[in-house]
């Protein structure tokens, strides 16, 4: 039986993040991962994350994971794939399943990094081929090159259903309906306005009622629902789809630590079945941690900071760094960690309707109900304005812990200041020069380049678009509206694609100059 | 209910429901309204009803159905989920031949 | 049904292993080697996978990542053969799984 100092399991943002901060302080450590590639959910995560620079916003998940596992190699952590851990017993012992045999080995600390599964939903014909959870949809696309279906319908309007659906569209398939039950959207408004303003319709305290279809699903059937979540009958709408998508949650996984006999609790607002741990993540057995969704639903920037936090709290149990370094290190994670935690958004408001932002303005009614917020809603918030000439439209509305695009105006004409959450402001002494660098810096495709006087008549709007094929200049199509409706007509002025963007082309069009403020997308015809 | 060992308190009749046909389970293709019936059948706890149904027991040892049947017997026994200890988690994790399982490999120290 | 992406506008052009042949119930079909088995299937329109044991129903692709068993097939005469993390290799022998056999319900 071999020996380790650490051995942790799950090669995702968490486990290798805590392996990384374990190796870093002198710890031999090993990953385990029953996947062929590591990296976990991150290699799936083509959008840009949000928070700050310290949390790696504005950076694709995918090249996230790249840099952490260079980071883990450089490090000398050891990542075993193929690698499936099948047991953790008493004394810090795991058995893993490799190739056609079983092997046992020994943590002197273990860090449990396993994270979550899909919850699902049921409904007549739920088990039909062409039902899917969200996750199988981003890995078949995602990372094995295949378009899950062609009409799809998803279900589900949390942050993964928004950011699937999203991801759908961008490898050219049609997503007729995003559905869920609850009365409002619960992801961020930024990612349920990018899918909107494609065409996608919401359709909010709906649920689905069946799928069609005998040897596979052909339509699916959805149908409004009560407060009591009970359908209303004669709501019933039908769809022609071959893939229903589910995107309904996720659960901790768990049972390693329940096996090893951790104390464990159900606890709602953390997604399910969790270990009880301390500051560090330890659970009630010493020497065994915990880190990333495991422990808790989050996302997967806060799964990389409780990692470090674990790694570095191993070191310490194993007496490989002093209780002062102890603190001092996790405390930088811990303000980091706690600049994630803001926000409408935060776990502790999950649940919560929030209908004010920070700064006392009235939340997007039509932004939780239909997923864009509405012409005569927009000009409330401070990244809207007006002036001659070319000038950011940050179209941000909510709460989020993000600033990326602060950083990203090389004029400094964008402010949100020391509190992360705040929403964009402009700064209006300062010249905008159309650079574009805040529009291909938002997490969230929220903040546009407006010219309301680029032409007499006419106005410029610059809009991030991450589609194939890339439109030319010159060419005419629509201009939509945030609710991905044709508003207006549109001719493309100019594309602009540049290593700095990291594939958010730059897409300008002219429109007449009333749809100035109204024309978000564009539409070949 | 709080106390699902508290056996004097009456479920009331089984009434058959529209969807009780519906698979829960779907690896060993168990129906919810088998699991309702199994509650009225005095199976109370999550490891009573996997034993007496099969229900998560199969291949994927309940990876998909483990929420679904929980939220199933706590309505049917008028309990918040939350009240139902989850089933035993053992090993093997994954689905996992007992030919492999039973051979141990070896790696140099 | 289900094609695969000649390029993504983030992801560029898929990487993949080299063009290979095997059989999906006696048929020959194509696919990339290293990919998942299920892959090749769904980029060729096949979507279903088993037929279950006692209901007799389809099932397919359902979690894609080795947790659900839903896509498991008879592969190389080895049942229960998870095809979504299973790598395709040349010439494999792919079936549709009746139960936990090859061979369909009428013939068992």
């Amino acid at each position: 039986m071999k020996r380790y100092d650490l051995i942790v399991v799950g090669a995702g943002p968490s486990g290798l993040s805590a392996a990384i901060e374990a190796a870093k302080r002198g710890l031999k450590v090993v990953v385990f991962d029953e996947n062929e590639k590591p990296g976990g959910q991150l290699f799936k995560q083509i959008h840009k994350f949000f928070g700050s620079k310290e949390h790696k916003a504005r950076i694709r998940g995918f090249v996230i994971g790249e840099e952490l596992l260079a980071e883990a190699d450089k490090a000398g952590v050891d990542v075993e794939l193929n690698a499936t851990v099948v047991g953790m017993y008493q004394d810090k012992e795991i058995v893993v399943r490799k190739g056609e045999e079983v092997f046992h080995y020994k943590g002197n600390a273990i860090i449990i990094a396993t994270g979550a599964a899909e919850n699902m939903v049921t409904f007549d014909g739920w088990t039909l081929p062409g039902v899917i959870g969200a996750g199988a949809a981003q890995t078949m696309m995602n990372l094995h090159g295949v378009k899950p279906g062609n009409r799809i319908l998803m279900l589900g309007s949390g942050n993964v259903g928004l950011v699937v659906s999203f991801q759908l569209k961008q490898c050219g398939c049609d997503v007729v309906a995003l559905v869920d039950a609850a009365p409002r959207i619960g992801g961020y408004g930024v990612h349920a306005a990018k899918v909107a303003r494609t065409g996608v319709p919401f359709y909010l305290s709906h649920t689905i009622v069946k799928a069609e279809g005998t040897d596979y699903v052909t339509g699916v059937t959805i149908a409004e629902v009560d407060s009591h979540f009970r359908f209303i009958p004669g709501t019933e709408k039908h769809f022609d789809v071959d893939t229903i998508c589910l995107a309904v949650g996720l659960s901790p996984m768990s049972q390693l630590l329940k096996m090893a006999g951790c104390e464990m609790e159900d606890n709602p607002k953390r997604g399910g079945q969790v270990p009880i741990v301390d500051e560090y993540g330890e659970t009630s057995i010493k020497g065994i941690f915990v880190a990333g969704d495991v422990s808790g639903i989050e996302e997967a920037s806060s799964a990389m900071i409780e990692g470090r936090i674990a790694g570095i709290a191993a070191a310490k149990y194993l007496g490989y760094i002093e209780e002062t370094e102890l603190k001092e290190d996790v405390e930088k994670n811990e303000a980091a960690l706690e600049g994630l935690r803001q926000g409408m958004f935060a776990p502790k408001n999950r649940g919560k309707l929030i209908k004010k932002t920070e700064e006392g303005i009235d939340i997007s009614m039509n932004l939780l109900k239909h997923g864009f917020v509405a012409d005569d809603e927009i000009e409330r918030f401070p990244g809207v304005t007006h002036r001659v000439g070319v000038h950011p439209v940050m179209e941000c509305t909510q709460n989020i812990p993000c600033n990326p695009c602060q950083d990203a105006c090389p004029k400094h004409c964008i402010k949100i200041g020391e509190h992360i959450t705040s929403l964009p402001a402009v700064d209006e002494a300062v010249d905008c020069i159309g650079c574009g660098m805040c529009v291909a810096s938002c997490s969230g495709q929220a903040i546009f380049l407006v010219d309301e006087t680029y032409e007499p008549g006419f106005a410029a709007v610059t809009i991030p678009y991450e589609f194939l094929p890339l439109p030319e200049p010159g060419e005419k199509g629509y201009g939509l509206g945030r609710d991905g409706q044709k508003i207006c007509e549109a001719e493309v002025i100019s594309v602009k694609s540049t290593k700095a963007f990291d594939h958010t082309n730059l897409l300008t069009i002219k429109v007449p100059a009333d749809y100035a403020m109204k024309a978000r997308f564009y539409l070949a015809q | 209910m709080e106390n699902i060992y508290d056996r004097t308190i009456d479920l009331g009749e089984y009434k058959p429901e529209p969807d009780d046909d519906r698979i829960i389970c779907r690896c060993e293709e168990v129906t919810k309204g088998e699991i309702r019936r199994a509650v009225h059948d005095g199976m109370y706890t999550i490891t009573e009803i996997r034993r007496y149904l099969r229900s998560g027991m199969g291949l994927c040892q309940g990876q998909t159905c483990a929420k679904l049947v929980k939220g199933i017997v706590a309505r049917e026994l008028g309990v918040s989920p939350a009240v139902l200890t989850p089933a035993t988690s053992r090993a093997p994790m994954r689905p996992l031949e007992m030919k492999i399982f039973a051979k141990e490999g070896e790696e140099d120290e | 049904m289900g094609t695969r992406i000649t390029e993504h506008p983030i992801l560029g052009v898929p990487q993949k292993g080299s063009l290979v042949s095997f059989t999906y119930d006696g048929k020959k079909i194509q696919g990339y080697e290293g990919e998942p088995i299920a892959a090749a299937l769904k980029a060729a329109g096949i979507q279903i996978h088993r037929y279950t044991k006692k209901e007799h129903t389809p099932r397919g692709i359902f979690c894609a990542i080795g947790r659900c068993t839903d896509c498991v097939m008879v592969v190389d005469g080895v049942p229960n053969v998870r095809t979504c993390v299973t790598p395709l290799k040349a010439g494999m022998k792919i079936q549709t799984q009746y139960g936990v056999s090859a061979e369909p319900f009428e013939k068992q």
